[in-house]
């Protein structure tokens, strides 16, 4: 009955009452809009903006109203005490959703306010496992975190080096044992046990002790998690020591210094992996790029195609739960699953995204190439 | 076997470039009694200086040759390094030789920290590469022991220049007045040497072997940066201790020793303790070592045996 007085009411109010009468919800983005990292702040907020557009343009019906989304974006410097301001302030906004934030520095800190708030927030870009790993019910990623990168040099130096032998060796940082772990936990899997694990720290420069010791075990790669300040010299003392064996990294080996450092010692034999895939590569890859430069008038830099897949997720979600409260719908971000720009979009239990694309680099041509 | 006989070599080659730092530490606490803690950033100085003189040789004087350009950086920066060795013991440990032993073992440490500081200034906080002037690239494998051409300066220099430092403090004038300096320094002056004089030569010594040490250091392992004189530093300490610090022959002694646990006890550490530890505890094994030695010898290896300290 109360029902059919709104209907009534809205039949009155005319075709532009209609219009303003959808419902708008508010989605949140926060990462640097200022600073040194703001042209990849800049940069995600344009993919969500996108993102919320195309759904606009669309049409979303959720209980029964067609809602119209609004993205509010805020400024956190890459900073985590201003993250954790712009967190509160968009929560005390009403958003619903939030596509943030952007660097693991900033984003770790916030995720702890969305948390209390009960407002899920998706990273486009944050790959430190420790975002994950708090436990939190509204944490998502979308991009691929550290130990994936474990994962999928373990499975690259496997099945496409045929590697049997492999040494690994980590600096026991978080970021360094993580990697290492999750590497050996995927080779077991795999069946095959490594021929040695070693340990140095991250000030080190001789590493020619636990090199002699992995000699012996005839290792045909040796897998270093760790940054490149220690990857350089540590590839450099394996060929003075005679080690001929590939040298396997991860993303704190994939910069242009451990090339400067490693001088003649880089060669063919040096991979790496990164977080992510470029842009030509992904699936809806090229449409994007043309879509997004029309809309902003600016190139894709790198990490908008995922910000338009964490904004998109936020809405299917939505559509599962059929409300647009977060309480109602954070639940269904578990059961997402569509086929977005960057590939398919689906996330485990812990919020990390399922399929984590990681991208593998070989050094080729004096740079880091992309490895097919 | 081979891989015994190549940690033998790690292990020598490391011990001594350990060796040749100790004797700074050594030297100076034999005359003063202080432990200048800015020693291993002297040595850090000493890299990042001969890096500066190789690039502008490399843009400047490009048909120097890579021997002649290496020995013209290594000359600049002992000459930089003998300098400020001077400045730091006139500035800031002069003032302070009869004040309590604290005073100047905190000003150890804030000259540390600004020598650190300054070169962070000077040349940033990345990781600088090293030009390779000597090979680095193995030579024809002998008994499967692989050794680099500058690992084989690295050895054959620090063998002469501690046989050079042992002869200049027992055979002449100056190392006379060294070891009188280091017995009784009022008596020395009583008898008519120049106490300040020979204490400056000391920190001048010390800081050219420093630099030495560094560029040597720097050409192994092919990078510069400006906190890598911590932990050298600190290890050419921990050696000094271990010989007896006061004492060159235990410095020498000491830092070998060391050099060779270290190298020794992360290849085999995982083996000794049947897989309970492993490599990550390389470093505490060194100074288990260190612990086991002074419970011992309170004084160090060498540190009752000889009795002529410099």
């Amino acid at each position: 009955m109360k029902r059919g007085v709104i209907m009534l009411a809205l039949m009155g109010l005319g075709a532009s009452g209609i219009a303003s009468a959808d419902t708008v919800v508010k989605v949140g983005f926060a990462g640097p809009l200022t600073g040194p990292v703001a042209h990849i702040g800049k940069d995600e907020q344009y993919g969500a903006q996108l993102a919320l557009d195309d759904a606009n343009a669309k049409g979303v019906t959720i209980a029964g109203q067609k809602v119209r989304f609004e993205l509010a974006a805020e400024d956190d410097q890459a900073d985590p005490r201003v993250a954790t301001t712009v967190a509160q302030r968009l929560a005390d906004a009403g958003v619903k959703g939030v596509v943030g934030h952007v660097t693991s520095g900033a984003t770790i800190p916030a995720s702890r306010v969305y948390e209390q708030a009960g407002i899920p927030a998706i990273t486009p870009s944050s790959t430190s496992p420790k975002l994950t790993q708090q436990g939190y019910k509204t944490t998502y990623r979308v991009i691929a975190n550290d130990l994936q990168q474990g994962a999928a040099m373990a499975k690259f130096a496997t099945e496409v080096l045929k590697a049997r032998r492999i040494a690994v060796i980590d600096d026991r940082t978080a970021y360094g044992q993580g990697l290492a772990d999750a590497l050996v936990e995927s080779l077991k899997k795999a069946g095959v046990t490594p021929v040695g694990r070693e340990f140095t720290n991250d000030k080190a420069t001789d590493f020619a002790a636990i090199l002699t010791k992995l000699r012996a075990a005839q290792p045909d790669a040796v897998f270093y998690g760790g940054m490149d300040a220690q990857g350089a010299p540590l590839l450099k003392q394996m060929r003075q020591l005679g080690i001929n064996a590939k040298y396997l990294g991860g993303d704190g080996s994939c910069t242009s210094e451990m090339i400067k450092i490693s001088g003649t010692a880089m060669t063919g034999d040096v991979y790496c992996t990164q977080a992510g895939i470029p842009l030509e590569r992904m699936p809806g890859g090229k449409e994007f790029n043309e879509r997004f430069k029309k809309r902003f008038n600016a190139p894709v830099q790198l990490y908008a195609p995922y910000s338009y897949d964490a904004a998109s997720a936020l809405v299917e979600a939505m559509k599962l739960a059929n409300s647009a409260d977060p309480a109602k719908y954070v639940p269904m971000l578990q059961k997402v699953s569509f086929k977005g720009v960057t590939g398919n979009i689906a996330f485990d239990p812990k919020g990390d995204s399922k399929e984590g694309a990681v991208s593998l680099y070989q050094f080729k041509g004096g740079k880091w190439e992309a490895f097919n | 076997m081979e891989t015994l006989l190549q940690q033998t070599v790690n292990g020598l080659v490391v011990g001594s470039v350990y060796a040749l730092i100790a004797l700074g530490y050594t030297m100076v606490y034999g005359i003063l009694g202080l432990i200048n803690f800015a020693h291993g950033d002297v040595l850090m100085v000493g890299a990042l200086v001969a890096l500066t003189v190789v690039q502008l040789l490399q843009t400047h004087a490009p048909d120097l040759g890579p021997v002649l350009t290496l020995l013209v950086s290594l000359g600049v920066s002992m000459l930089v390094c003998m300098i400020m060795g001077y400045t730091i013991e006139r500035l800031a440990y002069r003032r302070l030789r009869n004040a309590p032993r604290l005073a100047p073992l905190i000003t150890a440490i804030g000259v540390s920290f600004l020598l650190q500081t300054l070169a962070m200034i000077i040349w940033g906080r990345n990781y600088h590469t090293f030009p390779q002037l000597v090979s680095t690239m193995p030579l024809q494998p002998v008994a499967g022991v692989f050794i680099t051409p500058v690992q084989i300066t690295i050895l054959v220099v620090s063998a002469l220049l501690m046989v050079g430092l042992v002869l200049l403090v027992n055979k002449t004038r100056l190392g006379r007045a060294m070891r009188a300096t280091a017995e009784n320094h009022k008596v020395a002056s009583l008898m008519g040497v120049d106490t300040n004089k020979i204490i400056a030569s000391t920190f001048i010594i010390g800081s050219a072997l420093a630099a030495v040490a560094g560029v040597m250091f720097s050409s192994n392992y092919g990078i510069a940066h400006y906190a890598m004189g911590f932990m050298p530093g600190l290890k050419a300490f921990t050696a000094a201790v271990l010989g007896g610090i006061g004492n060159l022959a235990g410095a020498m002694l000491g830092g070998l020793v060391l050099g060779l646990v270290e190298s020794i006890g992360a290849g085999y550490i995982e083996d000794m303790s049947f897989g309970f530890l492993n490599s990550s505890y390389q470093d505490i094994f060194a100074f288990i070592i260190l612990g086991v030695v002074l419970i011992f010898r309170p004084t160090g290896l060498l540190g009752e045996r000889v009795s002529d300290r410099a």
